[in-house]
């Protein structure tokens, strides 16, 4: 087993909306090791970034519980300037939108070389600007020493995640975390970018948390998939578990909403409803339930655990051991095999 | 640096046709008014006859365009035409009063944001906190309250009551021009003129700033910068304030129009002689002459206002130089 770097354990994020408060991430407890990339997937409002940005300390007004372990030191709840010490220099955020994360006022240079110096204020201008140009380099961007100079306006979206990319790695941070990195750009954009960041976590030995709602990123990249609903995990194993033989009704679902080439004419499976708004969170019994009504109740757990269903592979409430899908509707007889 | 030169050229040649277009627009407004100045207060008993002789030597019965190219081709030469009531070159009567005007414009300017920008910046920056609250309070008392009413009793509290301020003027009677007690003089009979105007004029620019700081701050780039390890000070002084002051730029060339109408009220409460006192009298007595003059040059200072604000927006803003 490698090294541990991540661990979180009973995480729960809340948000105060008028005099009460809605946990977004409810007892999340994952871990990631050296050089390992996590594949957190979930439909929107899932609570996926609102887990990173927990990670991360971005949320501003949330309440967090729980311990959020880096290298052994809980940095859930940390102060604002003992957290700047770990952000940017041993923990890297991507951002999902590569057009509004850059500063439109700043050039590439600065906003590069500005988490070079906010670690190292001895490294001197040259120095800084001789980094910044490697960055670059590393990333794949042509003719560094003129886009150092120019606007983010300038940049078409890959470039720019190039850069936002650039940025989250500049201090070579042990913990990479990826929000959607792809989702705002075009395909073969994005299997250029995962490359990138594919090639980055093994020079560097990172340990990566990919949040995604693409399945087919997740086959390509992940070691390790969590499946979340609703702000849970419902469902984690490791990538060649979870493809091959996915239990959590969720998950499940989500494999057969994935357009199948090979089955043209079957119609496409559609999730019932919609993930529940924070407000409207189920508090009690298994969350995915509504989503599912042709189960019996009495499938569902009254306080659904994560059971272990071999080693490393947990599913969330006994529901997945009487689910099917309905009649009619299109088999998941598809093989999900990783390609 | 090129690209900035060329914007700001371009941006000079697009004045000309504003500039001949507002000039073509007051004197036919100023034409269309009924009367002139041998109307009204007139001895009556000269005959309309005589009246009708003097029109048309002073060229008043010709068709415009040929008056128009008369007052333009006075207008480039420094000519604005004769006073009728101060008997004297409007450029002369002019000259004086708008250095008063400038003056007060500019300390007016600086009170303004002296007191929106830290204003702006706390109300933004600690929204919805009971310091945000009162600030936004004294805002909407400002919208509230008319500028000729707050000025009035700025001037009754400051000027009669306490006695700080003098009342009337631009300047102590018998003061000697170049001394230093001179202008001191002229600085203190501006104070409080461009503080009872600043204190309206600024609300407007505090919630502006208010607003677009709420706004960037929860722009993406202010997360990265955050997970970059940026401090608060940091986050707020390099990355949210300079994008939030874009507006506030954008908002100069409107400031200095507001200010125009300002200084007609102010000017005229405080007696202060400057081109909004000399715009109001010569309105009342129909001194045209004056009154088209005036309105030009405030015309021309809304014109250099909006250029002004175009410049500095470009120079903060790199997406604007490029075409």
């Amino acid at each position: 087993m490698s090294e541990k770097l991540l661990e979180v354990k009973n995480l729960k994020t809340s948000f105060r909306i008028k005099d009460d408060y809605y946990a977004a991430v409810d007892d999340v407890s994952l871990s990631v090791n050296k050089n390992e990339v996590l594949a957190i997937v979930g439909e929107s409002g899932c609570g996926k970034s609102a887990l990173a940005f927990s990670i991360m300390g971005l949320h501003n007004r949330a309440k967090i519980e729980g311990n959020i372990l880096f290298k052994d030191q809980d940095i859930a709840n940390l102060s604002i300037s003992n957290l700047n010490k770990l952000r940017g220099k041993n923990m890297g955020m991507i951002f999902q939108d590569p057009l509004t994360a850059l500063n439109p006022l700043m050039e590439i240079g600065d906003q590069i070389g500005e988490a070079l110096l906010l670690h190292n204020k001895d490294l001197s201008k040259t120095k800084r600007k001789e980094k910044v140009i490697d960055l670059l380099n590393k990333v794949g961007i042509p003719r560094p020493e003129h886009v150092y100079e120019q606007f983010p306006h300038e940049l078409s979206g890959g470039m720019r995640q190039r850069v936002v990319i650039a940025t989250a790695i500049a201090n070579e941070p042990e913990l990479l975390i990826a929000d959607e990195p792809t989702t705002a750009l075009d395909v073969t954009i994005q299997s250029q970018i995962l490359d990138l960041i594919k090639e980055l976590k093994d020079d560097m030995d990172a340990g990566i948390i990919l949040i995604t709602h693409d399945l087919g990123v997740v086959a390509e990249m992940a070691d390790r998939v969590a499946v979340m609903y609703a702000g849970q995990i419902v469902e984690i194993a490791d990538v060649h578990t979870l493809f091959e033989k996915p239990l959590h009704p969720y998950t499940r679902s989500l494999f057969n909403s994935v357009p199948n080439t090979a089955q043209a004419k079957s119609k496409l499976h559609v999730i019932q409803g919609i993930v529940p708004s924070l407000q409207n969170l189920p508090r009690e019994g298994c969350r995915f339930s509504a989503r599912i009504p042709w189960i019996d109740a009495s499938a569902h757990e009254e306080h659904p655990e994560l059971h272990e269903v071999s080693s490393g592979h947990f599913v969330r409430c006994t529901c997945y051991k009487h689910f099917d899908f309905p009649e009619g509707s299109s088999k998941e007889e598809q093989h999900h095999g990783i390609s | 640096m090129i690209d900035m030169w060329k914007f700001t050229l371009r941006r000079i040649l697009i004045m000309i046709p504003q500039i001949i277009l507002l000039s073509i627009l007051i004197f036919i407004l100023a034409k269309m008014m009924p009367g002139d100045a041998l109307t009204g207060m007139i001895d009556p008993n000269v005959s309309p006859e005589r009246l009708e002789e003097l029109r048309e030597k002073l060229g008043w019965n010709d068709p415009w365009h040929i008056q128009y190219a008369d007052w333009v081709g006075g207008l480039v030469q420094g000519d604005f035409g004769q006073s009728f009531r101060f008997k004297m070159p409007v450029t002369e009567l002019i000259g004086e009063r708008i250095v008063n005007s400038f003056w007060l414009s500019v300390a007016t300017l600086i009170f303004t944001y002296l007191i929106a920008i830290p204003l702006g910046i706390l109300s933004g920056r600690y929204n919805d906190s009971l310091l945000d609250q009162t600030i936004t309070g004294y805002t909407y008392l400002g919208f509230a309250t008319p500028l000729f009413i707050f000025a009035l009793v700025m001037l009754w509290v400051f000027g009669f009551m306490l006695g700080w301020f003098p009342t009337s003027g631009s300047v102590s009677p018998g003061s000697e021009p170049g001394t230093f007690a001179y202008v001191m003089s002229k600085i203190n009979h501006l104070i409080l003129p461009a503080i009872a105007m600043a204190l309206i004029a600024t609300v407007n620019t505090v919630q502006y700033l208010r607003s677009e700081i709420i706004d960037t701050k929860q722009k993406d780039f202010i997360l990265t910068a955050r997970a970059k390890g940026a401090s608060e000070s940091r986050v707020y002084n390099r990355h949210i304030l300079r994008n939030s002051l874009l507006p506030i730029a954008a908002f100069f060339g409107y400031e200095i129009t507001f200010l125009i109408g300002g200084t007609i009220f102010v000017e005229t409460i405080y007696n202060y002689p400057g081109m909004g006192l000399l715009f109001f009298e010569s309105i009342t007595l129909r001194d045209y002459s004056v009154v088209t003059a005036v309105v030009l040059l405030f015309g021309v200072a809304a014109i250099l206002g909006a250029l002004l604000s175009d410049i500095i927006l470009s120079l903060v803003d790199p997406r604007i130089r490029i075409k």
